[in-house]
């Protein structure tokens, strides 16, 4: 069993574990909806709130019916926990997007078609089969799912922030675009790398 | 097996969990009640249920604008003006509308949501489209790959059409029907049947679904949609430019014109390959010992194979328009065909001194 307290937990998914830039995971969304700050606060609090979401239910599902010895199911379906794991974000995400669509809709044309989008971001996925792996109890899941999607949020708020400023830069032509919005990741993942030894997660 | 069962049974009843769960969140969610969606500021206000798109609203309410890809946001063709009451222009809609329509709040009428009251404009003319049922009536083959297909509408039903317009033809697909838009070449006075000329495309929905049917054949289709108007002074030329499978608007033009004024002056000149992607030149000429003014100019891009015979021209169809047309005479044109072959009698025809008004085309 994993004794780490759940808030070092949170410090460390968003600085030295962030699952963007640590783990590359969600990069597809990242880099498709990181030109404007507005929208990327937009889809960062998003995710943020789905992770969190779906890494508490998906605990609740992995240990009270997946899991071996799991009090439901006498057997063990750990096999299942990939496609359990997807189908319960999927149906998740939809039931936001209903509800942001109803009580947000300026959000919800924010987002547009990024927020289907978020079903299949990596990073949401990852950071349920992460607390699997990591065998973390259900605060530290709350913790890990919370935390990593604010790492998130920051990395591509920082991301949009940068991009904005970029825009009347001098970028060389082969450049321009997705390329040099590769390069800007690496640099930033390269820069959060400083923060590492300040917090140890495994 | 004990495993087999009890995960079988574990992934269902999960699935069935979450359906549920969303189907109850959506009765409750997505309830936008009933709102209003005015046409056209008052000529035809509907009631209808908040929460669908525009398109399937006005599907529901028998108003068929166009629609290719049956509101999947991919043929962009069922664009309509939303004046208010749309919300903001989508990202899925973007690719389809250039500047000045999305200036004058031009929308894909299968993307705007109905969350409030919505009020439209839409060509009236749309307004009068209606759905046909229809019996295939007769097939010929005209060319290797092209077809003629005449349906004849149900229980003595009639369509009121101009030359130049064309309906859309419901074809089943693998995701659903789709409708795949095909010109009519009948004359307009042929009020009780449609007929078409359709070319094989390899893999095409649309094509291959019409190619396969026989005379009994059930169809449906709607239409007229369409904005060519003919001019209806007499003393104005008609030319009519067709390439490969672009006849049929032509043919119903000319059967047309002929049979309203029968000395008005007209020149068809249609362009093909080889002599066999010649049709219809048999019945043309019949027409033209009828009514001298009828000039018929076809033309082969291709070299003759030594067993071909052609009387005719020879050299892409632009050429031959460029030789037999005089300047400075009314004309308006209509043409039909590939995009460079327009492109190309394009700017044949705006040298002869036709107005860029005057010239209608159909590209595909």
């Amino acid at each position: 069993m994993n004794e780490t307290s759940a808030l070092v937990i949170i410090v460390a998914a968003i600085f030295t574990n962030n699952i963007l830039l640590a783990n590359f995971l969600g990069m597809c969304s990242f880099i498709a909806c990181s030109n404007q700050i507005s929208t990327a606060i937009g889809l960062g609090t998003a995710v943020t709130f789905v992770m969190t979401m779906t890494t508490m239910i998906n605990y609740a599902i992995y240990h009270t019916i997946l899991k071996e010895g799991a009090v439901l199911v006498p057997y063990d379906l750990t096999f299942l926990t990939f496609i359990v794991f997807i189908a319960v974000i999927a149906a998740f995400v939809q039931f936001v997007e209903m509800f942001i669509e109803r009580f947000s809709p300026k959000l919800y044309f924010a987002l547009g078609i990024f927020l289907p989008l978020i079903t299949v971001n990596c990073a949401i996925l990852g950071a349920s089969l992460f607390m699997v792996i990591r065998n973390y109890n259900f605060a530290q899941s709350v913790g890990f799912g919370f935390g990593g999607g604010i790492g998130w949020a920051v990395a591509i708020i920082l991301m949009a922030g940068l991009r904005q400023k970029m825009r009347y830069s001098d970028v060389p032509k082969p450049f321009k675009g997705v390329a040099i919005a590769m390069i800007v990741t690496g640099v930033l993942a390269m820069a959060f790398m400083g923060f590492a030894g300040m917090v140890t997660i495994q | 097996m004990a495993l087999f069962l009890w995960a079988t049974i574990t992934f269902a009843g999960l699935v069935v969990a979450l359906s549920i769960l969303l189907i109850v969140s959506e009765r409750v969610l997505v309830n936008y009640g009933i709102c209003k969606l005015d046409i056209n500021a008052g000529e035809k206000p509907l009631e209808v249920d908040g929460g669908q798109t525009v398109l399937s609203a006005l599907y529901a309410n028998e108003i068929f604008i166009p629609s290719a890809c049956g509101g999947k946001g991919s043929c962009g063709h069922c664009k309509i003006t939303v004046l208010s009451g749309g919300g903001p222009l989508l990202p899925t809609e973007t690719p389809f509308l250039d500047r000045k329509e999305r200036r004058s709040n031009v929308r894909l009428a299968c993307q705007v949501k109905i969350r409030e009251d919505v009020y439209i404009k839409v060509p009236s003319d749309l307004l009068d489209v209606k759905m046909f049922d229809a019996t295939v009536h007769r097939t010929v083959s005209l060319t290797h790959d092209i077809k003629e297909i005449r349906f004849r509408i149900n229980d003595g039903g009639e369509i009121k059409q101009r030359p130049g317009q064309y309906i859309q033809i419901e074809a089943p697909s693998p995701d659903g029907p789709v409708f795949r838009a095909y010109s009519i070449s009948s004359a307009y006075y042929d009020v009780n049947d449609v007929e078409l000329n359709v070319r094989l495309i390899p893999g095409g929905i649309g094509s291959t679904y019409l190619h396969e049917l026989k005379e009994g054949d059930p169809v449906k289709f709607t239409g007229p949609y369409g904005e060519f108007y003919l001019d209806e002074d007499p003393d104005t030329e008609i030319v009519c430019v067709g390439g490969g499978a672009g006849m049929a608007p032509m043919k119903n033009i000319i059967y047309s014109l002929y049979d309203k004024w029968p000395d008005r002056v007209c020149w068809l000149f249609f362009g093909c390959r080889t002599t066999k992607d010649v049709f219809y030149l048999k019945e043309y000429r019949e027409l033209a010992q009828k009514h001298p003014n009828f000039n018929i100019i076809y033309a082969l891009s291709d070299n003759l194979e030594p067993d071909e015979v052609w009387d005719g021209e020879t050299g892409f169809i632009h050429l031959a328009a460029d030789k037999c047309l005089k300047e400075g005479i009314d004309r308006q044109a209509f043409l039909c065909g590939p995009p460079p072959m327009i492109e190309a009698v394009m700017r044949i025809l705006e040298e002869k001194g036709i107005d860029e008004d005057d010239i209608f085309y159909d590209k595909f």
